[in-house]
């Protein structure tokens, strides 16, 4: 049996979740054994529609008197239990926050070994997984084995496709109910503060106008900032120019900020470190504006301007402005 | 309070990573060496934690001896005390490292030093394994909170803050803890000059790690260096010049304009 973790919005499957039943489906088959999801909440029970599309045998839904709500720990010991129960030699979760967290804690209850953001895994003649993990957000690939009686794995974010199995299936929908005790339910989320939702989110722009160490000071940034509104993006940053006090966390792109996927990602005086990469690779298209023609970034990117960038970006937001 | 902020070494890679001939590691021959900005944020946040509360802030890597450097960047910061668990350069495991800090962690007790907050990165920078601050506090049996980007003590209280779409998502957990960082919950100080000479001259707690991996096996077999697409950019010209061709690219390419 392999066991998939799947999150949710009110019973809607949450998309990296997704992409992770395939990585689950794809072992199921490989080992000849069934699916089955383990899930969560309320609405749990109404995510077995859903699930038919991907294959899976079997919904068992957590439920538990004292479970509102999220709790790594008690929600990683369910799993593990349940793991225990089903015999499912693999449990699969999404490489998010959470997939993550619930992963380690099985892992711990069951003493197995777990590997984090997996982008491939083959399933060896002696049963042992050999398989591929992203180290270094993604810049280096590990080939890696893993083996035992429990183990666990996470599909790395965006690697694997979200595809419907060949043959939908009609899950039986199970309660499972985990023995708790309250030291499972010491952590858990107490309240949820909404951030104040200023501009669009990095992750979701279509247009991402990003300023390194090249920018030189916080001021001009402004010029940036005038190039994203005129193409409806948002602006970004390197660590770099965030060590320098020059724009908040928040903006950072990278292995330690956010990860974006722009149709254009426009990045002025950044250089192309590695940890910057792994944070715009989903982009569609990269323009470097940087003075040096021999910068990393100049590789990278599909177009570039070798040029001072004070005075490149304020002549375009000129030409633009001109233009309508 | 007694913080105790746990951090890796690793390669500061550039442009580029290379790897050793034989695929088992980055070469380092030309490169300086760093930790994860997580962790440097963790070393911050221990020094705050008892700037504000008391107590002392304490660094732990498990490492060479060359990560000593790493030691002597967080007492630069201001720790006031610093632990290597000395391996032979050799890479340990999550669950193996889990085991050693765990047992130092309890080590460190016997010898008077309780910790009520053990900080870790949420996840190293080369191996982002996601599961050593986990497995540390499962062993220790203490409650864990896992990417936190805000913290405050109050009464024996950590109040963790996770973002989340749309917000953050609160914890209140008892101490004794185990809280792990991203970047972004503080900004690490600067070491002046003089603190980074009398770090250098500070004493490091020496132990020898203690860990084992448990059941099961998780062991790397090679290291990939993924292939980039490094066909050069076209360049659209040099300085203001290029104006025209960014606006036609925006245009008719990216279809923005
Ligand atoms: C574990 C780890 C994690 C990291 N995570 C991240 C991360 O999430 N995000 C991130 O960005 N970095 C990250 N880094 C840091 C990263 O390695 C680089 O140090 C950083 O990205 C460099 O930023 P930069 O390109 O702005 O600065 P630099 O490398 O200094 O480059 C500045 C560039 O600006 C150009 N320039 C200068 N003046 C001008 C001008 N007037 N006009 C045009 N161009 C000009 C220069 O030619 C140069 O190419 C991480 C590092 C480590 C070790």
């Amino acid at each position: 049996m392999i066991l998939a973790f799947v999150e949710h919005e009110s019973g809607l499957p949450d998309e990296v979740s997704l992409e992770a039943l395939s990585l689950a489906r794809s072992l199921a088959t490989a080992e000849g054994t069934e699916l089955a999801a383990a899930v969560f909440g309320d609405e749990g029970a109404a995510l077995a529609d859903e699930l038919g599309a991907y294959g899976v045998e079997e919904v068992h839904h957590v439920t538990h008197d004292d479970l509102e709500g999220y709790a790594p720990e008690a929600w990683g010991e369910s799993v593990a239990q349940l793991a225990d129960d089903l015999e499912a030699g693999t449990v699969v979760v999404p490489g998010t926050d959470r997939g993550h967290e619930v992963a380690a804690h099985a892992g711990a209850t069951l003493d197995a070994p777990m590997a984090a953001n997996c982008v491939a895994v083959d399933v060896g003649d002696d049963g042992a997984y050999e398989l591929e993990r992203h180290r270094w957000g993604g810049s280096l690939l590990e080939h890696a084995r893993l083996e035992g009686e429990r183990k666990l794995v996470s599909a790395a974010k965006h690697e694997f496709p979200v595809e419907a199995a060949d043959e939908e299936t009609d899950p039986t929908v199970v309660t499972f109910s985990p023995s708790l005790e309250a030291e499972h339910l010491r952590v858990r989320v107490d309240r949820v503060e909404s951030g104040d939702e200023e501009g669009i989110p990095l992750g979701e722009a279509r247009v991402v106008v990003g300023g390194g160490r090249g920018v030189g000071g916080p001021d001009d940034y402004d010029q940036l900032e005038e190039l994203a509104d005129l193409l409806g993006g948002t602006v970004g940053a390197s660590r770099a120019a965030i060590n320098e006090g020059w724009r908040p966390h928040d903006d950072q792109v990278g292995q330690t900020g956010a990860k974006i996927s722009p149709d254009i990602y426009i990045a002025c005086g950044i250089s192309g470190a590695v940890q910057h990469m792994v944070g715009c690779k989903g982009s569609e298209t990269i323009l470097a504006i940087n003075t040096d023609p021999e910068a990393a970034i100049i590789q990278k990117a599909d177009w570039a301007v070798v040029g001072d960038l004070h005075e490149v970006v304020p002549e375009l937001n000129d030409a633009i402005r001109e233009r309508t | 309070m007694n913080v105790l902020a746990c951090v890796k070494r690793v390669p500061n890679t550039g442009a580029k990573i290379v790897l050793t001939d034989d695929n088992q590691r980055i070469d380092a021959s030309n490169l300086g060496f760093t930790m994860s900005p997580h962790e440097e944020c963790a070393i911050e946040e221990a020094i705050q934690q008892v700037e504000a509360h008391g107590g002392s802030a304490h660094v732990l890597t498990l490492g060479p001896e060359d990560a000593t450097e790493q030691l002597r960047t967080g007492l630069a910061m201001q720790a006031d005390e610093a632990t290597l668990l000395e391996t032979d350069g050799a890479e340990w495991g999550p669950r193996a490292t889990a085991d050693a800090i765990a047992n130092a962690v309890r080590d460190l007790a016997d010898d008077g030093t309780e910790f009520d907050l053990l900080l870790f990165g949420t996840e190293s920078a080369d191996a982002a394994n996601y599961q050593v601050g986990v497995r540390v506090a499962r062993k220790l049996g203490r409650p864990c909170v896992t990417g936190i980007k805000s913290l405050d003590v109050e009464d024996g209280t950590a109040i963790a803050g996770r973002e989340v779409s749309g917000g953050e998502e609160i914890y209140e957990v008892d101490l004794p803890a185990v809280v792990t960082v991203k970047e972004g919950i503080n900004e690490p100080r600067y070491a002046s000059m003089r603190a980074k000479m009398q770090a250098r001259k500070q004493e490091l707690d020496h132990l020898e790690p203690a860990g084992a991996a448990g059941g099961g096996t998780f062991e790397k077999v090679r290291l990939e260096a993924p292939e980039t697409d490094d066909s050069a950019a076209e360049v659209l010209g040099d300085g203001p010049d290029a104006v025209p061709e960014i606006v036609e690219v925006l245009e008719s390419e990216v279809e923005v304009l």
